[in-house]
């Protein structure tokens, strides 16, 4: 049995960043393996350490050479093998409709044919939060997003999954499978990756794929949305800001509690 | 003339807020399009829940009867329909848990472009979207040349519509497929129980990411023994496990509104805030001056909580451990 985990290198702004056009200036950007995909990750991963049958997890992500980097860690924690999308169409920009991305990732899915896919519940720099979704309509799975809790054994037709909805409700959920899940953070504890398997990391193999060595072309990935404006959002807070130094600033904050009488 | 269609959200035999919230979303974008505001309500008591949200600036609520509880193989069939059959060109569906669930799929299958988690809207000849990126720290507006759109819409961010309205409400014939549903809910769970219930709670104090290690969370529980407030958390200490479920503020966690919350060391992501923000006075601690949280803080103190905390504690007779 496959399961195939889609993973995204996401750019992380610095405290004080600059922008530049509609897009934060490369140097004030730090480069990361997204949140919720680590916990995608380990759930496949997890669930292959537990099956008595053989399970190969598959990474891919759609990335440029850079992103290698990033990728390597989800082999490093226990992925068997990646693949990476990447094609001068993609330099244009972050692909902002979740089914344009979906098309890529479905032609990758259609090579591999896995009886489950895990993807996080969105990236943490676009939070556009649908590919998993858009993805599982693409290929003709089923789907269940922001699940927290994952049942399956392999063979099964069926997994059981908790979702995360609002307000600490969950919902008891039967999936029929193959299916799409999007994960959310919190289902398990990420493992850091041991020297062992960052060193098995370096000999797993990362596959370069184009558009075109999937059977696409540019048309694939374009999409009527596009971004006309970055900016810094404007506060209209009214904040009152307490200064000094610690001892000054604790004191001010206790004098407040005290007016407010909820602490004496 | 450019229509709307907006789906209202339920859970248990209630309509959720968020429903409310689509119907002043939805005006605003019929508005600016120049056209009517239409209404599904899909699942469950289909009929209180079109009374209940027969608001004002609905012109027409269009209502699906199949099944009690969401389930998303009839959303995603019973919404293609009603955006086909209402003649929209504009569909909006709320960017919530289950909104997630079905708006990428009737995306995908009506081969529409779908802009997920909407701040702003606005029409101009062509949709203009508001939308975050890089976790609220950028804004962007995005495009879309499309005749026909879909809009995933953030909770909370929109008021409630509360005057009432008299909009016609017709059944909707939706031919819903049962062979192609492929989940089944077999219920619910009360995940965030246990030995405190923040949703009563006058005074918390919260902790977040900036506590760095778990060992350090004496200091803040020194904090609230000693203000005698209740102790909360944003996601990633619940996440980490170093916190009980029922610690968590925010979206997934439990909705406070207590006389003042100290938010510590947290940076202020929307679904923290969605949790905190009716609190009446709001205190932050933090670090990073740019930090979200001092937009909503109505006290700010920048500075590092390891040297602010224990200052704290002492200011109400305690040590720092």
């Amino acid at each position: 049995m496959k399961i195939l985990v889609t993973v995204k290198e996401v750019a992380e702004p610095e405290d004080d960043f600059e922008i530049s056009g509609l897009e934060i200036e490369e140097k004030f950007l730090e480069y990361d393996l997204n949140e919720w995909d680590d916990y995608a990750i380990e759930e496949a991963v997890q669930l292959k350490e537990d099956s008595e049958e053989d399970i190969e997890v598959v990474a891919v992500t759609i990335g440029p050479e850079r992103s290698e980097e990033t990728i390597r860690m989800a082999l490093a924690k226990g992925a068997d093998r990646a693949v990476r999308v990447w094609d001068d169409a993609f330099e244009k920009g972050e692909v902002l409709d979740p089914n344009a991305k979906a098309r890529v990732l479905a032609a990758v899915a259609e090579e591999e044919n896995p009886q489950l896919v895990f993807t996080g519940v969105q990236a943490d720099d676009d939070s556009i939060g649908g590919t998993g979704v858009a993805l599982a309509e693409e290929i003709g799975f089923q789907w269940a997003a922001v699940v927290n809790a994952f049942e399956y054994d392999a063979g099964d037709d069926v997994a059981n999954v908790h979702r995360e909805l609002e307000g600490g409700v969950e919902e008891i959920t039967e999936v029929d499978t193959p299916a799409v899940f999007t994960i959310q953070t919190g289902i398990n504890e990420p493992r850091y990756a041991s020297l062992r398997g960052i060193r098995q990391a370096q000999s797993k193999e990362i596959a370069p794929k184009t558009l075109g060595d999937l059977g696409l072309d540019d048309s694939a990935i374009e999409t009527p949305i596009g971004i006309n404006e970055m900016y810094e959002p404007t506060s209209e807070s009214d904040t009152e800001y307490i200064e000094g130094s610690a001892g000054d600033m604790a004191g001010e904050v206790a004098e407040l509690l005290r007016n407010k009488g909820v602490a004496e | 003339m450019s229509d709307v269609l907006a789906i209202t959200e339920h859970r248990q035999g209630e309509l959720r807020d968020v429903s409310y919230e689509m119907v002043t979303a939805g005006r605003e974008l019929a508005d600016e399009a120049g056209g009517d505001l239409h209404l599904g309500v899909i699942s469950g008591d289909v009929d209180a829940y079109a009374d209940a949200v027969n608001r004002e600036g609905v012109d027409k609520i269009h209502t699906v009867e199949h099944g009690d509880e969401f389930n998303h193989d009839v959303y995603t069939q019973a919404v293609e329909q009603l955006f086909d059959g209402s003649g929209a060109s504009h569909l909006l569906v709320p960017q919530t848990v289950n909104g997630m669930d079905y708006s990428a799929a009737v995306a995908g299958n009506l081969d529409v472009p779908l802009v997920t988690d909407a701040i702003g809207l606005a029409h101009n000849g062509s949709l203009e979207v508001t939308r975050e990126m890089y976790g609220s720290k950028v804004e962007t507006t995005v495009d879309v040349n499309s005749d026909k759109a879909i809009v995933s819409v953030r909770p909370a961010e929109w008021p409630a519509t509360e005057a009432e309205g008299d909009a016609p409400v017709e059944a909707f014939d939706a031919d819903i497929d049962e062979s192609a549903i492929g989940s089944t809910v077999t219920g619910f769970e009360e995940a965030a129980g246990g030995d405190v219930d923040l949703s009563e709670s006058e005074f918390i104090v919260s902790i977040g990411r900036g506590i760095d290690e778990e060992d350090n969370l004496d200091l803040i529980e020194k904090l609230a023994e000693v203000t005698g407030a209740d102790m909360g958390s944003s996601r990633p200490l619940v996440d980490n496990g170093w916190l009980a479920k029922n610690r968590q503020v925010g979206q997934s966690g439990k909705v406070v509104t207590p006389d003042v919350y100290i938010a510590i060391g947290i940076s202020g992501a929307v679904q923290h805030v969605a949790g905190m923000k009716g609190a009446d006075t709001i205190v932050a601690i933090n670090t990073d001056p740019s930090a979200p949280i001092f937009d909503i803080a109505d006290y700010g103190v920048v500075g590092d909580l390891f040297e602010v905390v224990p200052e704290l504690i002492e200011e109400f007779g305690g040590e720092a451990p």
